[in-house]
C-alpha cells in the first residue's frame, strides 16, 4: 500500500495523539464517559493510520511484540486483577480499592489493572486483524 | 415514537436477513453487520427510551439521579459490538482466504468440507438379509 | 464372609489384569478370577438358606435421588453361582477351543468385562445400578457375538442382538423411571416395599408393560425372539455362555425381581403366561426347522426362557419352585449341550445333526457327558431334570381346568425336548458312524471338564433334591414371591397323574424323535413363516430406518449456506411469532412524541440500510454500511449512551478501513446473482424475520418496565465501587467475569486470523 506526501507527513501526529488521547479516555473511564474499549478502539485507530502511511513492517517494529502477544498480555493481566480479592476480601474479580493521601486523595484500585487488561486485549485485536490483512499477499 | 422504532429496527433485520441470504460471500458479509447491528438496537430499545441523561452518577451524589438512561443495556451492547466487530473481520478473513484457496467468493463453490450428496448414488449399500445359516 | 462390592471390584481389577497378562495363560486367569467370584458366593449360602440377605452400599449419589446399594438374597445366590460356576467351566474350554487364536485375549477380556456385568446386574439392589449393568452386558454381549469380526453375518447378528436388546433397555429404562418416581426412591427393594404407591400411580400399567417389554427382549420371548439363534455367529464358548445361562436369562431374572411387586395382578399373569407359552411353542417348533447343532439348541433355549416366563406368571408357590428349578436344570444341561455341540464341531468339522452319527466310538468321553446331560435334559429319573418337569406338571395340574392350553401346549414343549435331547446324545453319538471331514476323537481334557461336571452334576442334584430345594430353590423362591415357602423337592411322587404325564411325555417324544427325519425337510420348506416371521419385519424396519435416515441428511444436511440460513431464520421468526401469539398476541405502545428529531436518525439507518441493498459496486456497499454505523452511533448518542455511541464510532472508522481494504480486492459481482425467483423467496423471509422483531419489540416496550436491576447498579456504583460511570463500573466491576469471558473471545478472533493469514499457510 502507498499513500499521499499528506498521509505520511501527519502520520505521526494521527498515530501519537490518538494514541494519547486513548490513554486519557482509558484512565478517567471510571468516571467519565470512557473506558478499556473505547481507548483500545481509539489507540487502534492510529495504528491503522501508522500502518497506512508506513506499511505493516514499521508498524510491527513500532509495537516490539507480535500484536497477538497483546492480545495475550491484555487477558492475563484482567485475569490476574481478579486474583488478589481471593486473599480475604471475597470471590474472584471483587475489586480493591486504597485511598493514600499524597497532597490530594488519590483513589487506586484493581479497576483500572482489569481496564488496562481490556485496553491492551483491543489493541492486540485490532493490530492483528488490520496488519494481517495488510500482509495477505493476494491484496 | 416507540412503534417508529420498533418497524425502524424490523426493517433493518429485514434488510439484513435479505443481505445475508445472499450468493456471494461479501453481501452475506454486510448482512451479518447490519443483523448484528440490528440486534445491537433492539437490546437498547428493550432498555426503554425515554431518557436523555447519559447514565453517570454527579460527583458528590450517591446514586443515579431520575431522567438518566438505562446503564445496563449499555453495558451489554458495549461488549457486543466490539466483539461483534471482531468477528466480522474474522469472517472477512475467512472470506479472504477463501477466495486465495478456491478463487471464488460464492458460498456455493465452497464446498470442499460438506460435499453435497448425490442423490443419485446412494453411500449406504442396503442391508444384505442376514444368512440363515451362522458361520 | 465378604461384602458383595468385592464382586464388582474383582471382576473390575481381573478385566483390567486381563489386557495385561501373558496370552498363553489369560484364558486360566479367567477361570481364576471366575472361581474367586464362585467361591465367595458359596460363602453367603449358609446365611441366605436361613432367609437372610447380605447388603452393602454401592455407588450412591444422593444428589441424583439413587439410593445406590448391593443385595444377595436367595434369587441373586442363584445367579451368582451359575455365573461364576459356568463362568470358570467356560474359561478353561474356551482356553482349550481357542487354543492359537490371536484374538483369544479380546475375547477373555470381554468374557470377565460380562461375567462381572451379570454379577453386577443380579446383585444390584437400585434400579439405576442395575440399568447400568443390564446394559453393560447388552454392549459386552455385543462384542462377543461380533467376535468373529471379519465374517459380515456376524456382524449383521452382533447388531441385531444390540438392536433389539438395546430397543429392550430403552424400554426398560421408560418403565423404570416412572416406577421409581412412584415410588420415591430408585432401591429395588424401597420399590418392593413401596409397593402400594406403584400400583397405585396414574402411569403403573404403561410403566409394567414397559419393564415386560424390556424383560421379553433381553430374554427372546415371542416377538423378539429371532436375534438368538442368530446370535449363534458367537463362537461357541460364547453361545454356551450368553445364550443359555446367563444373558438370556438376566430377562426372566428381572421379571422374577418384580413379581412381588406385580403378582397379583391379572395382566401380568396372564402377559407372562400367555407369550412365555407362545415363546416355547414357537421355539420347540422353530427347533424342527434346524440342523445346525448350536441353532438346534438355541431354539429349545428360546423354548426353555418361555417355559420359564410362563412358571412366573401362572403364580402359586409350587409353579416359582418349578421356575427356580428348571432355571438351575435348564443351565446345567444347557451349557453341557452346547459345549458338546462346540466339541463336535471342532473335532469333526461339521455340525450338521443330520450328517452326524455314531461318534461315540471315537469320542467316548464326550457322548458320556452328552447322553448324562441329554437324560437331564429330557427328565428321566433320577436326573435333576425329571424333578423339574414333575414340578411343572405339577404347577400346571394345580391351575384347575382352566389350564388345559397351558398343559396341551406344555405336554409338545417336553415332549419335543425329549426329541432333541435324543438327537444331541443318542442320534449324534450312537448308531454306524458317518464320514466326517476330521478324523473325530475325543478333544482335550480342557474342553472335557465343563460337559462332564456339567453332566455329573445333573446326576447328583437329583440324587439329593432335598439340598438343591433348601439351599437354593426355596430361598429364590421366597424372593421372588416376596414371602417364605416351603417346597420340599422329592424324586419320587408316587404313582399319580404327574408320573402318568410324565410317560406319555416320553413316548411321545420317542415318536417325534423317529419322525425327525422326515419332519425337518418338511418344516424347512415351509417358507410362509420365513416371510412372516418378526425377523422379516425387523429387516424390513431396519432398510426403511436407513432410507429415513438418508432422506433425512440430504434434506437436512444439503451442503448450502444458504439453504442452511433460510431455514434458521425462518424457524427463528415463525417460532418468535408463534410464541407472541400463544401469549396473546402483539401489544403496541403509544404513539407521541412523532416529531422527534431523533427519529430522523432511524430514517438515516433505514436508507443506508437500503442503500447496501441496491449498491452495484463494493465501495459504494462499503459507504452505505459506514452511513447505517453512524446513524446508529448518533442514536446511542442522542439517547443518552455516550460509552456505547463513541464505541460505535471507533467500530465503524475502523470497520469501514478494513472492510474497504479487503473488499476492494475481492471480486465482487457488479450485481446480485439471485435469481427473481430466489430473490422473492428471500424476500419473503426476510419480510417474516423483520415482522417478527418488530412485534416483538413493540410488545416489550408496550409492557411496564421493571427497573429493579437498572435501580440496583445505579444505587451502588457510587457507594460500592467507586465509580460514577456507571456503565464502565458494570463491565469492569460488577459483571467484571462476563466482560473477561468477553475479551478472551477477542482474542481468539485475533488468533484466528492471524493462524488463517498466516504467511505461507497452505495454498
Amino acid at each position: 500500500m502507498s499513500a499521499s506526501l499528506i498521509l505520511r507527513v501527519s502520520a505521526p501526529m494521527l498515530l501519537w495523539l490518538p494514541l494519547a488521547a486513548s490513554l486519557y479516555v482509558l484512565l478517567r473511564g471510571h468516571n467519565e464517559p470512557g473506558g478499556g474499549f473505547i481507548g483500545g478502539l481509539l489507540a487502534g485507530v492510529g495504528l491503522i493510520f501508522h500502518a497506512i502511511a508506513f506499511g505493516a513492517a514499521p508498524t510491527r517494529k513500532l509495537l516490539r511484540l507480535a500484536p497477538t502477544s497483546y492480545c495475550a498480555i491484555g487477558v492475563l493481566l484482567a485475569a490476574a486483577s481478579g486474583i488478589p480479592a481471593l486473599f480475604g476480601a471475597g470471590p474472584y474479580l471483587t475489586h480493591l480499592w486504597w485511598f493514600p493521601d499524597v497532597g490530594i486523595v488519590l483513589p487506586l484500585g484493581t479497576t483500572i489493572l482489569f481496564d488496562a487488561g481490556v485496553y491492551i486485549t483491543v489493541v492486540g485485536t485490532v493490530a492483528t486483524l488490520f496488519l494481517s490483512l495488510m500482509e495477505e499477499e493476494t491484496l | 415514537m416507540d412503534p417508529v422504532i420498533s418497524l425502524s429496527i424490523g426493517g433493518l433485520v429485514a434488510v439484513g436477513v435479505y443481505m445475508f441470504l445472499a450468493h456471494d460471500l461479501p453481501r452475506v458479509l454486510i448482512g451479518f453487520v447490519l443483523f448484528g447491528s440490528a440486534v445491537n438496537l433492539t437490546i437498547f430499545a428493550s432498555g426503554r427510551l425515554g431518557a436523555t441523561l447519559p447514565p453517570f452518577v454527579a460527583p458528590g451524589a450517591d446514586a443515579l439521579a431520575a431522567g438518566t438512561s438505562n446503564p445496563l443495556p449499555q453495558a451489554l451492547i458495549l461488549t457486543a459490538i466490539v466483539i461483534g466487530f471482531g468477528l466480522t473481520v474474522f469472517a472477512l478473513m475467512l472470506v479472504v482466504r477463501a477466495n486465495r484457496e478456491f478463487s471464488s467468493v460464492d458460498a456455493a463453490d465452497l464446498n470442499a468440507a460438506e460435499t453435497p450428496i448425490d442423490t443419485a448414488k446412494s453411500p449406504i449399500p442396503p442391508p444384505a438379509p442376514l444368512a440363515k445359516k451362522a458361520a | 464372609m465378604f461384602s458383595p462390592v468385592w464382586f464388582i471390584l474383582i471382576g473390575t481389577a481381573a478385566t483390567l489384569a486381563a489386557t495385561r497378562i501373558p496370552r498363553a495363560v489369560v484364558a486360566p486367569f479367567g477361570a481364576a478370577s471366575a472361581l474367586a467370584l464362585f467361591a465367595m458366593a458359596l460363602g453367603y449360602v449358609g446365611t441366605i438358606g436361613d432367609g437372610g440377605a447380605i447388603t452393602a452400599p454401592f455407588w450412591s449419589v444422593p444428589s441424583l435421588g439413587i439410593a445406590g446399594g448391593l443385595r444377595v438374597d436367595g434369587l441373586s445366590l442363584v445367579f451368582l453361582l451359575l455365573i461364576a460356576g459356568i463362568g470358570a467351566l467356560i474359561f478353561i474350554y474356551a482356553h482349550a477351543y481357542l487354543a492359537g487364536d490371536p484374538r483369544l485375549r479380546r475375547l477373555v477380556v470381554v468374557l470377565i468385562l460380562f461375567m462381572t456385568a451379570m454379577v453386577g446386574a443380579v446383585t444390584a439392589d437400585d434400579i439405576v445400578v442395575l440399568f447400568v449393568f443390564w446394559e453393560l452386558t447388552s454392549l459386552a454381549s455385543f462384542f462377543l457375538v461380533g467376535y468373529d469380526h471379519e465374517n459380515p453375518a456376524a456382524r449383521r447378528a452382533a447388531l441385531q442382538a444390540l438392536l433389539v436388546t438395546g430397543a429392550g433397555g430403552l424400554a426398560l429404562l421408560g418403565g423404570l423411571i416412572p416406577i421409581a418416581l412412584a415410588a420415591e426412591t430408585t432401591s429395588l427393594s424401597g420399590i418392593l416395599a413401596a409397593r402400594e404407591a406403584v400400583l397405585a400411580h396414574p402411569a403403573a400399567i404403561p410403566a409394567m408393560l414397559l419393564v415386560i417389554a424390556g424383560c421379553f427382549a433381553k430374554s427372546a420371548q415371542v416377538p423378539l425372539h429371532f436375534w438368538l439363534p442368530n446370535a449363534m455367529a458367537a463362537p461357541t464358548p460364547v453361545s454356551a455362555y450368553l445364550h443359555s445361562a446367563t444373558m438370556v436369562k438376566l430377562g426372566v431374572y428381572l421379571l422374577a425381581r418384580f413379581n412381588p411387586l406385580y403378582q397379583d395382578e391379572a395382566l401380568w399373569q396372564s402377559i407372562l403366561a400367555g407369550f412365555g407359552i407362545a415363546t416355547a411353542a414357537t421355539g420347540m417348533a422353530m427347533a424342527f426347522r434346524e440342523t445346525d447343532l448350536k441353532r438346534v439348541l438355541a431354539q429349545t433355549t428360546v423354548a426353555a426362557l418361555g417355559t420359564l416366563v410362563m412358571l412366573i406368571g401362572i403364580a402359586p408357590d409350587l409353579s416359582i419352585a418349578a421356575a427356580v428349578t428348571f432355571l438351575i436344570v435348564h443351565a446345567f444341561y444347557k451349557a453341557a449341550l452346547f459345549m458338546v455341540a462346540g466339541i463336535v464341531d471342532h473335532e469333526t468339522g461339521l455340525r450338521d445333526a443330520s450328517a452326524l452319527r455314531g461318534l461315540a466310538r471315537a469320542m467316548p468321553l464326550t457322548a458320556l457327558a452328552a447322553t448324562l446331560a441329554a437324560f437331564s435334559m429330557s427328565g428321566l429319573p433320577p436326573f435333576v431334570g425329571f424333578v423339574a418337569k414333575e414340578l411343572i406338571y405339577e404347577a400346571k395340574l394345580d391351575l384347575g381346568p382352566g389350564s388345559v392350553a397351558l398343559l396341551g401346549l406344555g405336554f409338545f414343549v417336553n415332549a419335543a425336548t425329549v426329541a432333541i435331547a435324543a438327537i444331541m446324545s443318542y442320534r449324534l453319538f450312537f448308531g454306524a458312524p458317518t464320514p466326517t471331514p476330521n478324523k473325530p476323537h475325543d478333544p482335550p481334557a480342557a474342553m472335557l471338564v465343563g460337559p462332564i461336571i456339567l453332566a455329573v452334576l445333573g446326576l447328583i442334584a437329583g440324587l439329593l433334591p432335598a439340598l438343591l430345594g433348601g439351599a437354593f430353590v426355596e430361598p429364590a423362591a421366597a424372593a421372588i414371591l416376596g414371602r417364605p415357602i416351603a417346597v420340599p423337592l422329592k424324586l419320587w411322587h408316587g404313582f399319580n397323574t404327574v408320573l402318568l404325564l410324565s410317560a406319555a411325555t416320553i413316548v411321545v417324544g420317542v415318536a417325534l424323535y423317529l419322525a425327525w427325519g422326515r419332519l425337518v425337510p418338511r418344516f424347512k420348506a415351509l417358507r410362509v413363516v420365513d416371510r412372516f416371521a418378526p425377523a422379516a419385519a425387523y429387516e424390513r424396519g431396519l432398510a426403511a430406518l436407513i432410507a429415513l435416515a438418508e432422506t433425512c441428511t440430504r434434506n437436512i444436511q444439503h451442503g448450502s449456506l444458504r439453504g442452511y440460513l433460510r431455514t434458521m431464520f425462518l424457524v427463528l421468526a415463525v417460532a418468535t411469532l408463534a410464541t407472541l401469539i400463544l401469549r396473546g398476541g402483539a401489544a403496541w405502545p403509544a404513539a407521541n412524541d412523532l416529531t422527534d428529531p431523533r427519529l430522523l436518525l432511524f430514517a438515516a439507518m433505514l436508507i443506508g440500510a437500503a442503500a447496501t441493498a441496491m449498491a452495484r459496486t463494493a465501495i459504494a456497499a462499503v459507504l452505505a454500511l459506514g452511513l447505517v454505523g453512524f446513524s446508529i452511533a448518533l442514536i446511542f448518542l442522542t439517547f443518552g449512551a455516550p460509552d456505547v455511541a463513541f464505541t460505535q464510532f471507533s467500530v465503524e472508522t475502523l470497520m469501514v478501513a478494513i472492510l474497504a481494504a479487503a473488499l476492494l480486492r475481492l471480486p465482487l459481482r457488479r450485481t446480485d446473482t439471485r435469481t427473481a425467483r430466489e430473490k422473492l423467496g428471500d424476500a419473503g423471509v426476510a419480510l417474516i424475520a423483520g415482522i417478527a422483531v418488530a412485534l416483538v419489540l413493540a410488545s416489550v416496550l408496550a409492557t411496564p418496565f421493571d427497573p429493579r436491576l437498572s435501580l440496583w447498579f445505579g444505587e451502588n456504583s457510587a457507594a460500592a465501587a467507586n465509580g460514577r460511570n456507571v456503565v464502565n463500573v458494570i463491565l469492569v466491576d460488577f459483571r467484571a467475569l462476563d466482560t473477561l469471558g468477553e475479551i478472551t473471545v477477542l482474542a481468539i478472533a485475533a488468533f484466528a486470523v492471524a493462524a488463517l493469514l498466516r504467511k505461507g499457510a497452505a495454498k
